[in-house]
């Protein structure tokens, strides 16, 4: 299922009218969270079906998952996307990250704005954070 | 009546100069009523971040393909658009956008099926404006609608369907523009790119592989005349009179090369095959070349 947080960012995304989804999705790739100082973004992992340069990275301490984003400010929908991921997952625990379904954008509301293909780039850092988040509990 | 031309002389040496603009003029020009500037990016946030003063957005997606069927949208619609922008028949259109211009020359490609008259691609688009420290504003203009009549759209000048690229087999040349791995069919999409469900792998037989890239400087503009005649009349040896279709895998990275060609080059007879490798690499018993060399007709 998706987490209550993510769900919420779904649920807003969901209720807002369609001229507005966008400019939320700007306020999300705005308020994205610059890397913490000290922290290399050489050694995060670029999400490789991704269209732009874009670094996630996955930390999971005691049954907590902290996420870690880096993108170019000429990619503002990745960083909209990376934004909707920290605020909806970031402090969730493991459980929730790795059950959170792939799809779980569809009721977002953004496939008529943005190519659905387009739209995918979501699902994709999804599975980058899922992929690290299993290796870090393995 | 009439915008006048760019004299720069880099421009001066292409087939058609009137087609382009540079960064210098269009800087001039940002008050100037008869134009409009629009900018057209694969990322839809873009424009929002910031554009050049006065620009309107054009989305490739929103505003310019039917939200329903495969296709572009109806005369009626188009005009709807246009007159939303403020656009008139009169009005000269300069499109630039991200990523080399892609969208850009796709919004001005597909401006061209509806014979709007004066459309220019700024050399260089977004990047090289941003570049130069020119200014960009968050500003959103709000153009008085104009009024644009409905106009037919001519879907057979300047664009192909799967069944004339088929029978196009064997007479004339076609240009697969997509990377190399693609054309040789080790990728069905652009590396790094989301997969975009297509089932087979390849390029049209008898197409010659010139990535579109090979068009443009690492600043986004446009390379030298010379520079384009030696890749696409000597390496592939395109001539004059030649009937040439373009493709690339949903027909954005081709409208660039069609751009190349028709206005640059001044081939008479360009047509971008827009169903590109996402219908050919699905439609049933069409042929496919899988290697690195064109194959031959069936």
């Amino acid at each position: 299922m998706i987490p209550p947080r993510l769900q919420e960012v779904v649920d807003e995304f969901a209720t807002m009218p369609r001229e507005m989804k966008l400019p939320l999705l700007l306020d999300y790739a705005n308020g994205l969270p610059p890397l913490p100082e000290g922290f290399d973004s050489s050694e995060l992992q670029r999400v490789e079906e991704c269209q732009t340069p874009f670094f996630v990275a996955a930390e999971v301490s005691q049954g907590q998952v902290r996420l870690f984003f880096d993108a170019p400010p000429e990619a503002p929908t990745t960083r909209g996307y990376a934004g909707v991921l920290h605020t909806g997952l970031d402090g969730s625990s493991v459980d929730e990250v790795l059950g959170t379904p792939a799809d779980f954008f569809v009721g977002m509301g953004l496939a008529e704005l943005i190519s659905p293909l387009r739209l995918r780039g979501m699902g994709a850092i999804l599975a980058g954070i899922k992929r690290q988040v299993a290796a870090a509990t393995a | 009546m009439g915008v006048s031309f760019d004299p720069d002389p880099k421009l001066a040496q292409y087939a058609h100069p009137e087609r382009l603009v540079t960064t210098a003029w269009l800087a001039e020009r940002l008050d100037d009523p008869d134009i409009v500037v629009a900018e057209s990016d694969e990322d839809v946030l873009l424009y929002d971040t910031g554009h050049i003063p006065g620009a309107v957005k054009i989305d490739w997606h929103t505003d310019l393909n039917d939200p329903v069927a495969r296709d572009y949208v109806d005369p009626e619609a188009f005009a709807a658009l246009m007159s939303r922008k403020g656009i008139t028949p009169d009005t000269t259109i300069v499109f630039y956008g991200d990523n080399f211009n892609w969208w850009a020359a796709y919004a001005l490609w597909v401006c061209s099926l509806f014979g709007h008259a004066d459309v220019r691609l700024l050399d260089g688009g977004r990047a090289k404006w941003v570049e130069e420290g020119r200014p960009i504003t968050t500003d959103v203009p709000r153009p008085a609608p104009a009024g644009y009549p409905v106009v037919a759209r001519d879907d057979d000048t300047i664009r192909a369907f799967k069944d004339d690229v088929l029978a196009h087999l064997g007479t004339g040349p076609l240009v697969d523009v997509r990377s190399p791995g693609e054309y040789s069919g080790q990728l069905t999409h652009m590396p790094e790119y989301p997969q975009e469900g297509t089932l087979r792998a390849g390029h049209i037989p008898t197409a010659r592989s010139v990535p579109w890239k090979r068009a443009a400087n690492d600043d986004g503009t446009f390379r030298s005349l010379d520079e384009l005649n030696a890749i696409y009349r000597g390496e592939i040896g395109l001539q004059d009179d030649d009937d040439i279709v373009a493709y690339c895998r949903i027909g954005e990275r081709s409208s660039h090369t069609w751009f190349v060609l028709t206005h640059l080059l001044g081939f008479d007879r360009v047509r971008n095959y827009d169903g590109s490798w996402c219908e050919w690499g699905n439609a049933v018993r069409v042929p496919i070349e899988k290697s690195a060399e064109p194959g031959s007709a069936p």
